[in-house]
């Protein structure tokens, strides 16, 4: 293995663990806040079919990205007025948002099938990105990768020193003990659904903008389902995410690899291996009953009902 | 909020049965909206989608040949949906069946043995049932949550007929296409009715949700899966054995999902290819909410779910719109459902003035 395939392959995990890093840390803070949002993959379509859409039609990427993350937030907030304000069972509300979002992007994009748009380019930074091995991977990314490197720093601080974030974390923990030294609960809970859904839509977005640059249906192929695997694999904590994402980036380019290393394996087989080790992560951590619950916020999925 | 919840105390019987209807009737309003919104006759549209499918008897024979398959795993769900575990993996389970049984079929092509039917179906139940028991033992085994396995495993399935269509299965003689050989004619279901498609799979559809009819209202094992789903430490006190029970829930899902790949792919197919199903995985775990869990309810779930894929077809047909509407109907109902359902242990409230304190 030469340096050049190792520099690529490092470059190419962590384009592909980007979107799986953003929607991930969205839905830990999502889950952090005690609300368990099961709708990561509809809401990654609609973004993905929104951005697509707005890019085609402006011409500006800016505007598809931004409507992406509207439309997951959009839809985040579905989720949150059936299962926050109707108290409605966390797990089928988000289920059936990934079934609606699935249907109704397949809809909206039906005619944009295979369309061509100019994606996001890369910004090689000067100097730094010459660097051997590390420098393409860190430094010859696009804007969205530094996007997400400052979106994993900021959600880091957020929960280790900010004081909203000791918000959250408490209406996670104990909602009834938030709400009677007079916290937000509903609220803080409506906001991270809400973030949850925008950072959804941005990840689906950086698929059909930059990724790929296309619209396919179910192009997002599973990510927004691993992205919740990755949460219980990280213990809810923001640096593991980051290693996880990167992960299962590596996973699903492993095929790039087995040709460089000029092996032929099917492209089928290979296929397979970010959802089998999905499978086989979430068993090696579960195995041990007590260690994941110890570390998942213990009111997640619970209903709150407000006092009266 | 201009209305607030109020806990009525104990469920209502009477709002678990009038919610789907209600999510039905929203599902109609919202439906027609778009439908003008489209640029369409809203009730023109309607008609179409819902009406014009069924509306002679060739389209009523198609109705039972798309209800089979959805049916088959929407009862199996909502075995193991009384049990609370939420095996959403039907959709894998049916595309195992249907490769597993396709891996006999093609092998047995030239024989002609009465046997050779009932071998590809038992094959179609042991591919999903399989695949449904994996999932269960990761459960009960590791306390891997069935929700994430179950849907990596339609990926894992979905990957791997793929490949099989490309690779083991594929036609030698088949000019390169990612299909398998066409069955025998030994291995292939009957028709029921002349000049239609409707196939043995329905019978066994109806048959399915007899037994699981029986089994979960007569049976102590149905009993068992109830109790386990309704309080696991009740359960385990009562000594159930509640891991075996998620077996055999799982292990019963998960056959009903094959046999349903099964029948599909020695049925109106008639061969394995890479789209066995549009989903109806996915569209069974809407049906199992919708006809909540009873057989009868499921029963008539299937056949609105059915006759919502056929409305799909005819509207991309007739009125040129893109076949994702099934998808979107689909979705929409499930939402209003779940929504509706609030109204099972809630009373809906409009809020008044908080009573003012008086002071004398």
């Amino acid at each position: 293995m030469d340096i050049d395939l190792i520099t690529n392959i490092l470059y190419a995990m962590v384009r592909t663990g980007t979107p799986l890093l953003i929607v991930a840390l969205g839905e830990m803070v999502c889950e952090k806040s005690g609300v368990l949002n099961l709708g990561q993959e509809g809401m990654m379509l609609m973004g993905a079919v929104a951005g697509f859409i707005t890019t085609l039609l402006t011409g500006s990427l800016l505007f598809g990205f931004i409507v992406a993350m509207m439309a997951g937030m959009i839809m985040s907030q579905l989720f949150a007025m059936i299962a926050l304000g109707l108290n409605a069972n966390q797990v089928a509300t988000g289920l059936a948002l990934t079934i609606f979002g699935t249907g109704l992007s397949a809809f909206i994009g039906a005619s944009y099938v295979g369309k061509p748009i100019e994606g996001l380019n890369a910004i090689a930074i000067p100097v730094l990105s010459d660097i051997p091995v590390i420098g393409k991977m860190l430094f010859a990314q696009d804007l969205i990768v530094y996007l997400s490197f400052v979106l994993f720093i900021a959600i880091w601080w957020f929960f280790r020193s900010s004081r909203p974030g000791l918000v959250v974390k408490a209406v996670g923990e104990n909602p009834h003990a938030a709400n009677a030294i007079g916290l937000p609960v509903m609220r803080t809970r409506y906001l991270a659904v809400a973030f949850g859904g925008a950072m959804a839509g941005l990840a689906g977005g950086y698929l059909s903008l930059a990724y790929t640059p296309l619209w396919a249906e179910n192009m997002s192929a599973g990510r927004g389902w691993i992205a919740l695997a990755l949460v219980v694999f990280a213990s809810w904590r923001a640096e593991r995410v980051l290693l996880g994402a990167y992960l299962f980036g590596l996973a699903s380019i492993l095929h790039l690899v087995a040709q460089g290393l000029g092996f032929a394996v099917s492209p089928n087989i290979m296929a397979m291996l970010p959802y089998a080790a999905t499978i086989v992560v979430l068993v090696m951590l579960s195995r041990n009953q007590g260690r994941s619950k110890m570390f998942a916020p213990i009111s997640l999925g619970k209903p709150f009902h407000p006092a009266g | 909020m201009f209305f607030r919840l109020e806990p009525r105390g104990e469920q209502s019987r009477s709002m678990a049965y009038l919610s789907p209807v209600l999510a039905g009737l929203l599902t109609l309003i919202t439906g027609a909206i778009f439908f003008a919104v489209e640029g369409q006759d809203p009730l023109f549209a309607l008609k179409t989608l819902l009406y014009t499918p069924i509306s002679d008897v060739y389209g009523l024979s198609e109705l039972c040949v798309k209800a089979a398959p959805i049916m088959l795993c929407a009862i199996g769900l909502a075995v193991v949906y009384r049990a609370n575990v939420w095996n959403i993996g039907a959709e894998g389970q049916l595309l195992m069946g249907g490769l597993f049984a396709s891996a006999v079929a093609v092998n047995v092509i030239e024989s002609d043995g009465f046997w050779v039917l009932p071998a590809v179906l038992i094959a179609g139940m042991m591919g999903g049932g399989l695949w449904a028991f994996l999932a269960a033992w990761l459960k009960t085994r590791f306390h891997a949550n069935e929700i994430l396995t179950t849907i990596m495993l339609n990926y894992i399935a979905l990957n791997f007929l793929i490949y099989s269509v490309h690779g083991p299965l594929k036609d030698p003689d088949g000019y390169n296409f990612p299909e398998s050989a066409m069955f025998g004619d030994s291995a292939l279901l009957p028709t029921l009715v002349d000049g239609t498609r409707v196939h043995a799979g329905i019978l066994f559809a109806m048959l399915a949700v007899v037994v699981i009819w029986v089994l979960l209202s007569r049976s102590f094992l149905g009993f068992q899966i109830k109790v386990l789903g309704l309080d696991a430490s009740a359960a385990r006190l009562a000594g159930f054995k509640d891991k075996k029970l998620i077996w055999i829930a799982m292990l019963i899902s998960g056959a009903l999902a094959g046999l349903a790949g099964a029948s599909e792919v020695s049925g109106p197919i008639g061969q394995l290819v890479p789209q066995i199903s549009p989903g109806y995985g996915y569209a069974a775990i809407i049906v199992a909410f919708l006809g909540r869990l009873h057989p009868v309810g499921i029963l008539l779930a299937s056949m609105l779910m059915a006759l919502i894929y056929m409305g799909g077809e005819m509207a991309q047909i007739e009125l040129g719109m893109p076949l994702a509407i099934t998808g979107l109907f689909q979705g929409m109902l499930l939402f209003y459902l779940l929504a509706c359902d609030v109204l099972i242990t809630y009373r809906i409230k409009l809020k008044t003035k908080k009573p003012t304190l008086v002071r004398g």
